[in-house]
């Protein structure tokens, strides 16, 4: 279908009042402040109000109802604390920090108002080390300080560059001095987090949205987006000709049109992440970036990753990098996924060489049945739902290496994928 | 009021105990985890539930109130 | 005319129930040592080991209770009860009887928090049950100090097995100590161990079958 409009569908409904986009527009205190005015107080009742009217759900991820959680940490108690969490860890994603570099004054006024929310005094945000990046974040909070904006005090954190570093309990654990390492959900962070305290962690994107919403309502934001999904996302779009582009679109975008499918084809792609979904290319084609499609197709929006795989490009050398990097990542410290994941990493470079066991197979599936949902975090359960899809999808390229062919043209490696494994308690903080 | 037997995983160093214990709800891996079933405790294995709670020497276990 | 009196008699409960007391209690440190080392004892469940743990110690506390209130009762030396949980305060012996009340009052806390572990945050019963590798050298030093039934003949040798047992068993725990695997090296360790052998291999199934890498 195509838009009659001058600007294409998914930009239409991106737009914010003034016609300027929702979220990533350059803007400096001034600019902000001219655009927007100061943090709209008025009190935590009507914030988290509006935010149910919305229903904004998490960005970061999960996709949790945010007005719940605001909810779960204002009723937990006194002297909560309020994170925002900027440590998106997914190597091929970079919404996060353009969202941090560009708008970082929406992101601290979601801040302020959850924390207000929440009757927190105290706030954390928490960023990878991309030193420019923490140079204009602190000049950013002095700026306000300054102009006397913010309620509550925020400590810039600095997260280690750990693929489960952004979990929230591993977002804790470091903002508590020690290692970003995620520990056991009973207690839960909302109950007990940063210094023991009730703790809010939200992602950066979903502290930006809520700044809109405060200011504008529950209908502007959902004039974008689906009835069960309303609003719009930033979505990392990394398209086959190896171009990558943080993009704004409503949810419910046709994930084609946004990979630009039909002009540069793939071979497969990736949705969510390196916790996410192999789906063909034709299947990718017809579905929206909505969960309400994704979920049927085994797949979730995660935290808005496309990744389109060229043809030419070899999916199952793509699948073993990668997890033997979500195996390297793993935090070590539950029996299940210490034991499983490095196994199913050499299982799956095995299954990719010439000739492989044939045991092998069932091996990676014993061993991912035994490693998934064992964990203390979610990690083993995405590692695993990744290999699955990355089975599934390349099947023909692996019958192809067992005979010790490769139907790819290039070897040049498509995802990104950080050399190195942590070896040392330096390495997670 | 029915039980659910909960594992912490990080504190958890595969003793085994409590797959000798609660046999009904608890078996080993081959790594010499337990794997717990997601059915809850009954009040005749309430006993012996309590007692591999107590007993686990890394204290790894809990009994939660079953949803 | 005999020379046992009622003094006598419970002097001698005092002596022979301390010298069971440092039997039991040895053998206490070193299945708590089995436990931690996961090891078994032969044809026994593991939960025999912990539970012959914790019922040795228990009986161990009950002649230990004899053996202060048999000393304290006992009208040939003065020894107040307050002296058996006060260090240094006896006017019999301060010194030997002093080092007697500090593992007393160690074992003391070892076991009030051993009955409520469950209930406990973990660490904190880690951290107590810890004490229990000072309060057994100075039981032991109370012991050969404070009796020299302890410095000669077949009392002596007990006391040699005794602790030979459990320095024995604290080698053990300290050798696996010195050799475990850093904690933030288990994961490169253990992606090392995965690709130098292969599932299928005979080493890989050697491997899968130790269990555990902890």
């Amino acid at each position: 279908m195509t838009a009659t409009h001058a600007l294409p569908r998914h930009d239409r409904h991106s737009r914010g009042p003034g016609g300027l986009p929702r979220l990533l527009q350059a803007m400096d205190l001034d600019a902000h402040l001219a655009a927007y005015g100061p943090p709209p107080y008025r009190g935590p009742r009507q914030l988290i109000e509006v935010v149910a009217a919305a229903g904004l759900t998490g960005r970061g991820g999960a996709g949790f109802p945010a007005a719940r959680k605001l909810t779960a940490v204002a009723e937990a108690g006194r002297g909560a604390v309020v994170v925002g969490n900027g440590a998106e860890s997914e190597p091929a994603s970079c919404k996060d920090k353009q969202l941090l570099g560009t708008a970082p004054h929406l992101v601290l006024d979601g801040l302020q108002l959850a924390a207000e929310a929440v009757g927190a005094t105290r706030a954390y945000l928490y960023v990878h080390p991309h030193p420019r990046l923490h140079q204009q974040l602190g000049s950013a909070l002095a700026a306000r300080a300054a102009a006397g904006l913010d309620r509550a005090e925020v400590q810039l954190v600095t997260a280690p560059p750990r693929f489960l570093a952004g979990e929230e309990s591993a977002v804790v654990s470091r903002i508590n001095g020690g290692p970003a390492l995620p520990r056991f959900k009973i207690p839960p962070v909302h109950q007990r987090g940063v210094a023991g305290a009730p703790t809010l962690v939200h992602n950066v994107e979903t502290l930006a949205h809520l700044a809109q919403i405060a200011r504008y309502g529950a209908s502007w934001f959902r004039a974008a987006g689906a009835a069960a999904e309303p609003g719009t996302m930033l979505a990392t779009c990394r398209r086959a000709d190896g171009t990558v582009e943080v993009v704004e679109t409503a949810i419910g975008t046709p994930l084609g049109e946004l990979l630009r499918l039909p002009d540069l084809p793939a071979q497969a792609v990736l949705v969510g992440g390196y916790h996410g979904t192999w789906l063909t290319s034709a299947h990718a084609a017809a579905l929206p970036l909505a969960n309400a499609a994704l979920r049927p197709a085994g797949a979730a929006a995660g935290a808005g990753l496309l990744a389109a795989l060229p043809h030419g490009r070899c999916g199952v050398t793509e699948a073993v990098r990668v997890v033997r990097y979500l195996a390297a990542e793993s935090a070590g410290q539950c029996g299940p996924c210490l034991n499983g994941l490095p196994r199913i990493a050499a299982g799956l470079a095995e299954l990719a060489a010439p000739r492989p066991r044939p045991g092998i197979r069932a091996d990676l599936e014993r061993w991912a049945g035994l490693a998934e949902r064992r964990g203390a975090c979610h990690h083993p359960d995405g590692s695993v739902r990744f290999l699955r899809s990355a089975l599934a999808i390349f099947g023909t390229e692996l019958t192809a290496h067992a005979r010790g062919q490769c139907t790819a043209t290039s070897s040049r490696p498509f995802l990104p994928v950080p050399a190195g494994i942590p070896a040392s308690q330096a390495d997670w903080t | 009021m029915n039980q659910q037997l909960r594992v912490n995983p990080t504190a958890c160093t595969g003793h085994g105990l409590c797959a000798e214990l609660l046999p009904e709800r608890v078996t080993l891996d081959e790594w010499g985890y337990p794997v717990i079933s997601a059915d809850p405790v009954p009040a005749q294995l309430a006993r012996a539930a309590r007692r591999a709670v107590t007993d686990c020497p890394a204290l790894a276990l809990m009994l939660v109130a079953d949803r | 005319m005999s020379g046992i009196t009622a003094s006598t008699a419970l002097w001698y409960a005092s002596r022979a129930t301390g010298i069971i007391s440092l039997v039991l209690l040895s053998a206490v440190v070193v299945l708590g040592i089995t436990v931690n080392r996961r090891g078994r004892l032969p044809g026994l469940p593991r939960f025999a080991v912990t539970g012959l743990h914790r019922n040795l110690s228990l009986i161990a506390v009950l002649f230990l209770a004899v053996h202060v209130l048999s000393a304290v009762a006992d009208s040939y030396v003065s020894i107040s009860l307050a002296a058996t949980i006060i260090p240094f305060v006896s006017s019999y012996e301060p010194f030997w009887l002093g080092l007697g009340a500090v593992s007393l009052d160690l074992l003391a806390v070892v076991l009030v928090t051993s009955l409520v572990r469950s209930r406990i945050p973990r660490r904190a019963w880690r951290a107590v049950h810890w004490l229990s590798y000072g309060l057994y050298p100075v039981a032991v030093v109370h012991s050969i100090g404070s009796s020299t039934d302890l410095q000669s003949g077949w009392l002596l040798a007990v006391t040699v097995a005794c602790l030979a047992a459990v320095a024995g068993a604290v080698v053990f725990r300290l050798r696996r100590s010195l050799t475990a695997i850093p904690r933030f090296q288990r994961v490169i360790t253990a992606l090392d161990d995965a690709a130098a052998r292969p599932a299928g291999s005979p080493a890989g199934r050697q491997a899968a079958e130790r269990g555990a890498p902890r």
